[in-house]
């Protein structure tokens, strides 16, 4: 970041030529005829195909497997069960980072819980593997098993998730609780969700020789090579991992699952590619989930409706053998001006499939109950809920005291007010309808971390005046592709259409995890960084040679714009293709490096303010958000289509969050009873009739030397808790849980 | 998947007869293979069967077994005569699946009930005898009428429902010859032991639906759907409801509740009531309870029995207002507008 510091205080290069710019995606084209391929539509020469046989039981041991059956299946080639089954270099259960969990790869024989893989078919065509797995025809010794939030056994816990502290305590709650004015609780569950990503996880495994070649859709490209490579024993310079297009991770395509390992090791044992696509119903098992939280609130007031304390409690579920807490009690850390906070975390282990990151992992839910609460709280203070909100803004972080980056939540809140008409809102509930409905308003606000990970990339400027960058990005249709490329053109002075984009590739420089919507800012830094430092060689090239135009441009220096150099003393400019031939060079190349360095001095946050408008039918509980508007203050807007996108999508997240999504356990057997796309429901276009985001300038000046923060999450926030405050608005019933159902309101 | 055998029925009588599974659309009968539900050693393609139009017959209509559901749903005659048919089929699924779902297909496709869809679930339905795995587990959406402990499945359709109500008979052809059955009373309700007897024998085969001529029903006859989302979700609870009426008196008025049974549920004395009153909210209060009239919730689905009154009388009260010229944007929805502002 020095080194950027450096070359922008030099004025070589600067942000905003196609940065800023509301293009289309670059792979538009691509998707849309079919023409992208993704890991699934890959078909070697000699390929087997791979299914899984997954537990029909939640809990105890896989007593027998008709293996002889599966195997005289005409076209099964291999059946592997925890008896035969290759093994891992190191135990499935080495962490080797923190975003590794248990490699479920058939180690043993037992049963953790309803759709764990047991077996492994290979055979020449998918219907034969398909049959062959379904010819195992398991029995079990099953064991009783727990797989809600009543009957989970609680277990005791420092961490929840990435080290992350269990508990946050800043202040004194009991004594500002004793002095307080008003006593506000608030309890609020949230379901079991799956990522649904609408490409299954897949993977397409080759090797030859030594050098292992893998196709599957990854959202942590360099990352996962590094976890393949310490599964497998073998050194990562040996694995080519390609991943040019991802059909929706949500988090769940940042990690790797046991199966990706699996197919592997088979297609090393057997000497022949591997392909394994999870179906439909295997995507609600061994691939993460988020967990159902239960969470109580309690805001203490005094009597001018300050928040004196705020304690955040959140239940939730693990795995039997592994652990990933939905920190959702962090979402109260640093949104209100707080002075005694005290947030808590307890898990509970169930026989379910590890938990995992999905689409802002325990701000989505811990941001859900902290709105309710707040409007409960803004009620017993008989403050407006925006007034309220107002009243009690931080401005610092309350859990650390640090100022923050910057913030442009007042703005959001003003401009989002504005356009949804908040004014003059009546604080009665019931007391808007149109026609027989009940009509209801609500507001939530929204905030987001904003995370740096750490990501190379190169720039290559060619004699012909276009450019080639690399950076292991991933595109998982957010549209990384076209804004890191907006950026990395402004990196390099040259126009957008002369900039060749190599991505998606372990080959190429690490663009660490696409994730913690901190892609953007990290990949993009490296790529600018990159861009900058291949015009600095340029610049370097044509200042000290007296044939050059630019030649003694000495401390006034040089700025690069449409592939020239322009001197910044006088006018005369000079073209990359001419100072590159005269230089007799093919290419210069630069490196960059987009990382945070140190421990941050600022707290830094993406902000936001949803406002919600829902029509309840009285007689029937029907509930249909009529009205969606957010405005986010999200630091540089990179690309302002790719940006609403983003915070539509997020937004539409948090409708299905709020209405629809939900996993259902049979409690008996253990299994879910809804695991397709038909039984678990997630918004369609008929329940967005209006929906709008903005965004508010903010500039910061911290949080990186781009001002970049992230979009991808934080839609999600703030929108469940605006929903349900509307659904108390129109029906006068505070939601206890979400989704809400008709049920719950009639 | 198991190795089955594929064939194409050109005549209908390739078809009767024909051992194996029929294959229509194919929207339900391949997602139950793939899930291991069903495994007919045998598929019979009579999607090609000259069975795919709709003609005029006795005044009324005649629906060919083959005929798509967007079809029927654009038909004029449809829209003009039959609206709440109209309005269930735009309801149901999605615009994909309506463009490859058949009128057949349509009456005889499966419960959505979760634990038949899970081989590894006991289930009367698709294993008789093995018990219901439904009984004491999730049971949100399965029926609060006409059940027993051997079944508490509810039929998935919304087409028939409105069927139904407009009195529909189905064609049957088998074998034997040909037959009759009035939609009504179509679909089996359960027995002690199960499922009841199937509605069809082995190579029989639905040819047609016919509808008997609506005469002044056709003014006043709406579909309305309970759904989480505003589309492409099956019904909590339905209701198709037609009424004739004159100088606001109510001459004649069907009701069928879906979502609630494992048949389309005419509501036999809710129609009684309706005929000869006046053709207000009170009465069709009244009559949304006489609806639910032997009600009782199979499990944790009491709140059913409400919402089954509630959208009886919301499907009437609409009925009532008129048939409107064009059907809403959000066909059958409770947020369909017309009567909310
Ligand atoms: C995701 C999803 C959502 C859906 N939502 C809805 C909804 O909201 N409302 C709704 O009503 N429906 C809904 N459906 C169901 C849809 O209406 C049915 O799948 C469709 O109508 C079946 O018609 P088909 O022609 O494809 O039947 P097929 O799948 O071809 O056949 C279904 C069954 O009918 C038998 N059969 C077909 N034709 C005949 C015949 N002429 N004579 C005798 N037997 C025959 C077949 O042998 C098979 O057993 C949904 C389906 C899906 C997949
Ligand atoms: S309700 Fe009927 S279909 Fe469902 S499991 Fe029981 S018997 Fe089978």
């Amino acid at each position: 970041m020095d080194d950027l510091m450096n070359l922008q205080g030099q004025g070589h290069v600067r942000l905003g030529s196609s940065a800023g710019q509301a293009l289309t995606r670059r792979d538009g084209r691509l998707k849309v005829t079919g023409a992208a391929t993704y890991a699934a539509d890959n078909r070697p020469d000699g390929l087997l195909h791979a299914v899984l046989a997954t537990a029909g039981i939640a809990k105890g041991r896989v007593t027998q497997l008709d293996v002889a059956a599966a195997a005289a299946h005409p076209g099964v080639v291999k059946v592997y069960t925890p008896e035969n089954a290759p093994r891992l270099a190191i135990s499935p259960d080495e962490k080797i980072h923190p975003f590794v969990w248990r490699m479920e790869t058939l180690t043993d024989d037992r049963v953790r819980y309803a759709g764990q893989p047991i077996a492994l078919v290979l055979a020449e065509t998918l219907e034969a593997a398909t049959e062959g797995a379904r010819l195992l025809a398991p029995r079990y010794e099953a064991e009783p098993h727990r797989v809600t939030l009543d009957d989970a056994e609680p277990f005791e816990t420092d961490t929840t998730v990435f080290g992350r502290p269990a508990t946050h305590v800043s202040g004194d709650v009991e004594a500002a609780r004793s002095g307080a004015a008003h006593h506000v609780e608030a309890t609020v569950e949230t379901s079991q969700q799956y990522h649904n990503s609408i490409e299954p996880h897949a993977i397409t495994a080759r090797w030859d020789g030594a050098r292992l070649e893998i196709d599957t859709p990854n959202q942590a490209i360099g990352l996962s090579k590094q976890t393949f490579a310490a599964f497998l024993g073998i050194d990562p310079s040996q694995i080519l991992l390609r991943s040019p297009f991802i059909g929706g991770g949500f988090g769940s395509k940042a990690i790797l699952y046991g199966g990706q390992l699996l197919a592997v090791l088979a297609a090393r044992e057997l000497g022949r590619p591997v392909k394994l696509v999870l179906r439909r119903d295997q995507m609600y098992g061994p691939v993460g989930h988020r967990a159902p939280t239960r969470q109580a609130l309690q805001i203490d007031l005094d009597a001018e409706g300050n928040i004196a304390a705020l304690e955040h409690d959140t239940v939730t579920l693990t795995s039997s053998f592994d652990q990933f807490l939905e920190s959702a009690s962090n979402a109260s850390h640093s949104l209100y001006a707080a002075p005694n906070l005290r947030t808590t975390h307890h898990g509970r282990r169930a026989d379910v499939g590890t938990p995992g990151p999905m689409r802002a992992p325990g701000e989505a839910p811990g941001s859900a109950a902290l709105e309710i609460a707040m409007d409960a709280a803004a009620r017993s203070a008989g403050l407006d809920p925006l007034e309220f909100r107002l009243k009690n803004y931080a401005e610092s972080d309350p859990s650390t005291g640090q100022p923050f980056s910057s913030k442009g939540l007042r703005e959001c809140y003003a401009e989002a007010a504005r356009l949804f008409g908040w004014a003059g809102r009546p604080a009665e509930p019931r007391s808007l309808r149109e026609g027989r409905l009940l009509k209801g308003w609500g507001m939530g606000t929204a905030q987001f971390p904003c995370p740096m990970f750490q990501a190379a990339a190169h720039a290559t400027l060619r004699a012909d005046g276009t450019a080639v960058i690399e950076t292991s990005a991933a595109d998982m249709g957010q549209g990384a592709w076209t804004a890191l490329a907006q950026i990395a053109a402004d990196g390099l002075g040259i126009d957008l259409d002369k900039v060749e984009f190599r991505s998606g590739h372990s080959d190429l420089p690490d663009a660490g995890v696409a994730g913690g919507s901190g892609h953007t800012a990290t990949a993009g830094t490296a790529l600018f960084n990159a861009g900058a430092d291949a015009v600095r060689q340029l610049a370097e090239l044509a200042t000290t040679d007296p044939a050059s135009p630019l030649f003694g441009a000495g401390n006034a220096g040089v700025t690069a714009r449409a592939g020239r150099l322009w001197r910044n003393d006088d006018e005369r400019s000079e073209s990359y293709e001419d100072i590159l031939a005269r230089a007799g060079l093919d290419l210069v190349r630069g490196e960059g490096k987009g990382a945070r360095e140190g421990e941050p001095e600022r707290a830094m946050f993406s902000h936001g303010a949803v406002f919600a408008e829902v029509l309840v039918d009285p007689d029937l509980g029907q509930v249909r958000v009529s009205r969606l508007i957010g405005a986010f203050a999200a630091g540089r807007i990179v690309n302002p289509r790719l940006a609403r996108s983003q915070l539509l999508g997020g937004m539409i997240w948090g409708i299905g969050m709020a209405l629809q999504e939900e996993a259902v356990h049979d409690a008996r057997t253990g299994r879910l009873t809804n695991a397709d796309l038909a039984g678990y429901h997630v918004p369609v276009n008929a329940d967005v009739p209006m929906i709008e985001a903005l965004t508010v300038h903010e500039d910061d000046p911290y949080v990186n030397a781009l001002g970049i923060k992230g979009v991808g999450e934080i839609g999600v926030t703030g929108t469940v808790g605006a929903i349900g405050n509307a659904v108390w608005h129109a029906t006068g019933v505070q939601p206890a849980r979400f989704p809400i159902h008709p049920e719950s309101l009639i | 998947m198991n190795r089955f055998e594929y064939t194409r029925a050109e005549t209908l009588g390739a078809a009767v007869g024909a051992e194996g599974a029929f294959l229509a659309g194919g929207t339900n009968l391949l997602d139950l293979m793939k899930i291991g539900v069903a495994a007919p050693d045998r598929l019979v393609d009579i999607s090609h069967l000259p069975l795919d139009r709709i003609e005029e017959s006795a005044g009324g209509l005649r629906i060919g077994a083959m005929v798509r559901n967007a079809d029927i749903a654009r038909d004029p005659q449809v829209l003009a005569r039959y609206p709440a048919l109209a309005e269930a089929l735009l309801s149901g699924a999605s615009a994909q699946l309506r463009n490859a779902a058949t009128t057949g297909g349509n009456v005889m496709q499966a419960t959505r009930c979760s634990y038949f869809q899970d081989p590894l679930s006991p289930c009367n339905r698709r294993e008789p005898g093995s018990g219901c795995g439904a009984l004491g587990g999730v049971t949100r959406t399965h029926a609060v009428l006409g059940w027993t402990e051997g079944c508490i499945a509810v039929h998935p359709s919304d087409m028939c429902v409105a069927l139904a109500a407009y009195d529909a008979v189905v064609e049957i052809t088998g074998p034997g010859g040909l037959r009759e059955v009035a939609m009504e009373e179509f679909h089996p309700l359960p027995d002690a032991e199960g499922a009841g007897a199937p509605s069809l024998s082995p190579g029989e085969i639905i040819t047609h639906i016919r509808l008997p001529d609506p005469g002044p029903l056709a003014r006043h006859g709406r579909y309305v759907k309970l759904r989480e989302r505003t589309s492409f979700a099956f019904a909590i609870v339905s209701a198709a409801a037609a009424l004739a009426i004159e100088d606001g008196v109510i001459t004649e008025a069907r009701l069928a509740l879906g979502g609630v049974a494992a048949r389309p549920w005419r509501c036999r004395k809710a129609e009684e009531a309706l005929k000869g009153a006046l053709a207000t909210a009170e009465t069709f209060a009244r009559a949304s309870e006489l609806a639910t009239d032997g009600a009782r919730p199979s499990g944790d689905n009491a709140a059913k029995i409400v919402l089954a009154q509630r959208i009886a009388a919301r499907a009437l009260e609409r009925a009532a207002a008129g048939t409107p010229d064009r059907l809403p944007a959000l066909p059958a929805s409770v947020f369909a507008g017309d009567d909310n502002g």
